[in-house]
């Protein structure tokens, strides 16, 4: 119980090395040792997903990790997405367009979920992230917006990639 | 752009009307904002609680020995350690129309559902207060738990409370029109009487945010700080004064973000005081963080109502009488402030809806049960009100051989205003055009042809449905003085202060978590003085900076909030006129807002100040202003509706298909026709609509707290509890119509509970749609899939 393990973790490209029992879950650890409150805790049995943290660039639960399992991985957290001046990025841009957050306490974990899949899966359909979308709980939106959100960055993604929207082009002539 | 744009209630080139960017995106998106587990205090502990693992026992025992022995446990306390006065809400009714049952902060004596809080634990760390709950022994000498309404009711019942005879906490015949009982007898001879025996699931508001506290001693300020995330700042600051025995000046209540509450979060919460009692007495920063389960379990439920309802037609379809016996299921203690009056007086009043109804009798009961206490939830009531009234609708269109929309349109109200047999007075609404246009957009986008091309088809079964309703926002002191509350919530006061950059800061009384207030109440601000919205900051939930307030729930904040900071924002705008008057030195009926952050003079509008420069004069050239005017710029002002609030509509209209091989409902097309009057943001009001239409789908489909017979949950997790997710949850398109009202500051109805409302009665239509010709008509929600699988198989059993 009062086993202290010391731990080195990666988050958002800055390296910390911490003294923790090793029962302490990854999302505690961001939240409350390194003071990373954007990820949320929503229901700490991995169905809900507010937690929702890259590791090693995909989308994982951190209320089901150890922070000790995430030793030696790469960890992306909310705050890594808007420019260090606070200039939002385009997925975050795109949320905020389409409303799509209304108490923002879901937030977090969507803007990692397809942050991870956008990243694996740029060509992605609407059907697709709907898909993916259903991963995470939303009680505010009836998630619409949150599909419209994501959909309109990878869109934009890929107009700004190709010059044009060769996804939606190919899937249109298929 | 100031020639052009002057202040005031306009839709052209207002900010009101227009879907400006939320000012709460930008912190919310950058996960740099503050909600209350983000918040951390320098010794801060942790508290949890051991909560009563059976439903309904005499507590025998408690042993916090091994408690204590924790490593990490700083302190573990029961009731009588902390001698808290309990949670006590009142109606101001008779005692055989309500019996007033205490909330103890932990339970004393005996407890009466599982998760009740018997003891705190506070421990230096969240892993260590849990070993320290675990550690707990409490022993019970177990009751026979009262599990259901009917159980509730039946004679020699065992008591939840031993002060409330027949387990009933309220029974209340609020209407009964002479000769009702004629009218039943004339139609059943002459039109139809059709009957809805309909029972409605247990529900969780599920804010995806639990509940949660963070407390402190502050000497110096000499007050309790309790920084938590409730919809009523002002009502949790009085209850826990008055449990802790402090004045209420030394009880400080800050709100910071908050992940949602649709009404959880809008009563007073034992653990909340209790957690702040702890901080009391240890002079330490505590903070509780529900966990899901508890949520899921012992937070604040709500729903769970069953309907006897009757209602006469004459043969042309005509509403003559309705009758209603509706019984709700209240758990285990009334909610403060509102009691577990909150269900059944709401549909006492609300159910005769859109209709021109004639004759009216009702008669609500609220029974207390060994469940977890009820509490509002987005809608209160209402649901269940539409879905059976929606669906004697639907009967006595089937009885009648009529269209079931026909027959709303002959009976929806369609000359306002309009005085109710409910005694209310109904402003003027779209309920007719609502219907008429939903219909058509089903219609033209080829739904019913989808139908009839499917009427004989083995593979795709298809129904269309409706629901025709409408939602009085903005109650006002009127409105809850009729139900004889202690505490009548009703007015907001907002205070405007103008600094020195001539920029401004407006208090309001309500409490968003979700509705985007710093947004919208901006933007009402901005038009009322010519600013923009960036030079205006809404302040919510501190009660130490504002005056007083209930906070957000019923559909209030836009209605009466949204109108308390606009008439605020006319008083400063008239003191700057006044002061730039003296100073231009002309008269203030020559002056004018500019509609860009200044006034100007109506004969020579290239002259004028800014606020800036006025505000200068008012704060730091104070020598300078006109006689009779004292330094510095803030207003206060007031609003209230006196009469009986302002009435949203909508129809929404539904398709859906059954799956023969599951049983279960896809929705294929949803479709919302609503008017709130003038939108103050439209996408707010589209994401209101939309997310309650979600919860509204859920609790006709999806979710519903169940227990077994010892009175165990049966849905401690999200895997028993099913929340559903976009795989589930359809688009909804949206049509506005706008019929503004005549008493809000800015024409604006309330837009947060409409989708809820509407929904469940929808989909139960439009299924039952698809179900003609089964012979089986299904009244209850959440729809089982066992009961559409077997309608659709033949082998359905009621």
């Amino acid at each position: 119980m009062t086993e202290i393990q010391l731990i080195e973790l990666t988050v958002n490209g800055e390296r910390h090395e911490l003294g923790l029992e090793p029962r302490r879950t990854l999302v505690d650890v961001l939240r409350h040792d390194l003071g990373l409150t954007g990820t949320h805790v929503g229901c700490e049995h991995g169905i809900c997903g507010a937690c929702t943290v890259l590791v090693d660039g995909a989308p994982a639960r951190a209320c089901l990790m150890f922070a000790a399992q995430a030793e030696g991985s790469d960890i992306r957290t909310v705050e890594s997405l808007a420019e260090p001046g606070g200039q939002l990025s385009d997925l975050q841009r795109s949320f905020t367009e389409h409303h799509g957050l209304q108490c923002g306490f879901c937030t977090p974990g969507f803007l990692m979920l397809a942050e991870g899949y956008l990243a694996e899966r740029p060509g992605a359909t609407k059907e697709e992230i709907r898909e993916v979308v259903a991963s995470n709980l939303c009680r505010c939106t009836g998630y619409q917006t949150i599909v419209e959100a994501i959909d309109s960055c990878a869109t934009r993604r890929r107009i700004a990639s190709n010059g044009t929207d060769c996804a939606a082009a190919r899937r249109s002539n298929a | 752009m100031s020639a052009t744009r002057e202040p005031g209630f306009r839709r052209d080139g207002s900010w009101v009307g227009a879907s400006v960017p939320r000012r709460e995106d930008p912190r919310l998106l950058a996960g740099r904002g503050r909600f209350v587990d983000d918040i951390t205090l320098p010794g801060l502990l942790h508290a949890q609680f051991v909560r009563a693992s059976v439903a309904h026992a005499r507590i025998t025992g408690i042993d916090l020995a091994e408690v204590r022995a924790t490593p990490g446990v700083v302190a573990a306390y029961t009731a009588d350690d902390l001698d808290l006065g309990d949670i006590t809400a009142v109606l101001d009714r008779p005692p055989h129309e309500f019996v007033p049952t205490a909330m103890p902060v932990l339970a004393r004596d005996k407890v009466r559902y599982v998760g009740e809080p018997i003891a705190i634990v506070v421990a230096r760390d969240p892993y260590a207060v849990e070993d320290g709950v675990e550690a707990a022994i409490v022993e019970y000498d177990e009751l026979a738990p009262v599990m259901s309404d009917t159980a509730a009711l039946a004679p020699g019942a065992v008591l939840v409370h031993a002060e409330a005879p027949a387990n009933t906490l309220v029974d209340v015949s609020l209407f009964a029109t002479d000769g009702i009982d004629e009218v039943f007898a004339q139609a059943e001879r002459t039109g139809a009487v059709v009957r809805v025996q309909a029972k409605t699931g247990r529900q969780n508001a599920l804010p995806l945010e639990t509940r949660g506290v963070v407390a402190d001693w502050d000497d110096r300020d000499e007050q309790l700080r309790v920084q938590t995330c409730t919809q009523i700042p002002h009502q949790v600051r009085t209850v826990l004064s008055r449990c802790l025995g402090l004045d209420e000046r030394q009880v400080r209540v800050t709100v910071p973000d908050m992940g949602g509450g649709f009404g959880q979060k809008c009563v007073v919460g034992r653990e909340e005081i209790a957690a702040a009692a702890a901080a009391f007495t240890l002079r330490r920063p505590v903070k509780w963080i529900e966990d899901r389960r508890d949520a899921l379990t012992a937070a604040f439920l709500a729903r769970e109502q069953r309907y006897d309802a009757r209602a006469a037609f004459d043969a042309d379809g005509a509403i003559l009488a309705l009758d209603v016996d509706l019984v709700c299921d209240m758990g285990a203690y009334s909610c403060y402030p509102f009691t577990a009056g909150i269900e059944p007086l709401m549909a006492s009043a609300e159910m005769p809806g859109v209709y021109r109804l004639p004759a009216y009798r009702v008669r609500g009961r609220a029974v207390t049960t060994n469940k977890a206490p009820t509490g509002p939830y987005r809608g209160v009531s209402r649901p269940q009100c539409v879905m059976v009234m929606e669906r004697l609708m639907e009967k006595a269109a089937k009885a009648l051989e009529m269209d079931a929309v026909e027959l709303r349109r002959r009976n929806v109200i369609t000359v306002f205003p309009y005085r109710g047999v409910n005694n209310i007075t109904y402003d003027p609404g779209s309920y007719l055009e609502s219907l008429d246009l939903c219909e058509q957009v089903l219609r033209d986008e080829g739904w019913y042809k989808v139908r009839s091309d499917n009427h004989e088809s083995p593979d795709r079964v298809i129904g269309i449905g409706y629901s025709c309703f409408s939602e009085r926002t903005g109650y006002g002191s009127g409105a809850f003085a009729a139900r004889k509350m202690s505490v009548v919530p009703g007015f907001d006061i907002s205070e405007i202060r103008m600094d020195t950059s001539g920029t401004v800061v407006v208090t309001s009384g309500t409490m968003s978590h979700g509705q985007s207030h710093e947004t919208t109440m901006a933007q009402i601000v901005a038009d009322r003085l010519g600013l923009d919205i960036n030079q205006v900051k809404i302040v919510q939930g501190d009660t130490d900076r504002i005056t007083y307030g209930f906070g957000s729930f019923a559909s209030r904040s836009i209605t009466i909030g949204g109108s308390a900071v606009a008439a605020a924002s006319v008083r400063l705008g008239e003191q700057l006129r006044e002061i730039a008057a003296h100073l231009l030195d002309t008269d203030l009926d020559n002056t004018e807002l500019d509609g860009d952050g200044g006034v100007r003079l109506r004969d020579t509008p290239d002259r004028g100040m800014t606020f800036a420069a006025l505000a200068d004069v008012a704060y730091l050239q104070a020598h300078l202003l006109p006689k009779g005017v004292g330094p510095g710029l803030s207003a206060t002002a007031s609003f209230d509706v006196m009469g009986d609030g302002t009435f949203s509509n909508a129809t929404h209209g539904v398709v859906v298909e059954l799956d023969r091989g599951t049983g279960g409902v896809e929705i294929l097309r949803y479709v919302c026709v609503e008017d709130c009057g003038v939108a103050i943001h439209p996408r707010v009001v589209e994401g209101q609509c939309r997310g309650g239409i979600a919860q509204g789908i859920a609790g006709a489909l999806f979710e519903q707290v169940n227990y077994d017979e010892t009175g165990q949950p049966l849905c401690p997790s999200f895997m028993e509890y099913k929340v559903p997710t976009a795989a589930e949850i359809p688009d909804v398109a949206i049509h506005h119509l706008e019929t503004p009202c005549a008493f809000t500051e800015s024409g604006a109805k309330g837009a947060g509970e409409g989708g809820t409302i509407g929904a469940p009665a929808a989909v139960l239509n439009a299924v039952n749609n698809a179900l003609r010709g089964t012979g089986v008509e299904l009244d209850n929600t959440p729809i089982r899939r066992e009961s559409v699988y077997r309608a659709l198989e033949g082998t359905y059993l009621d």
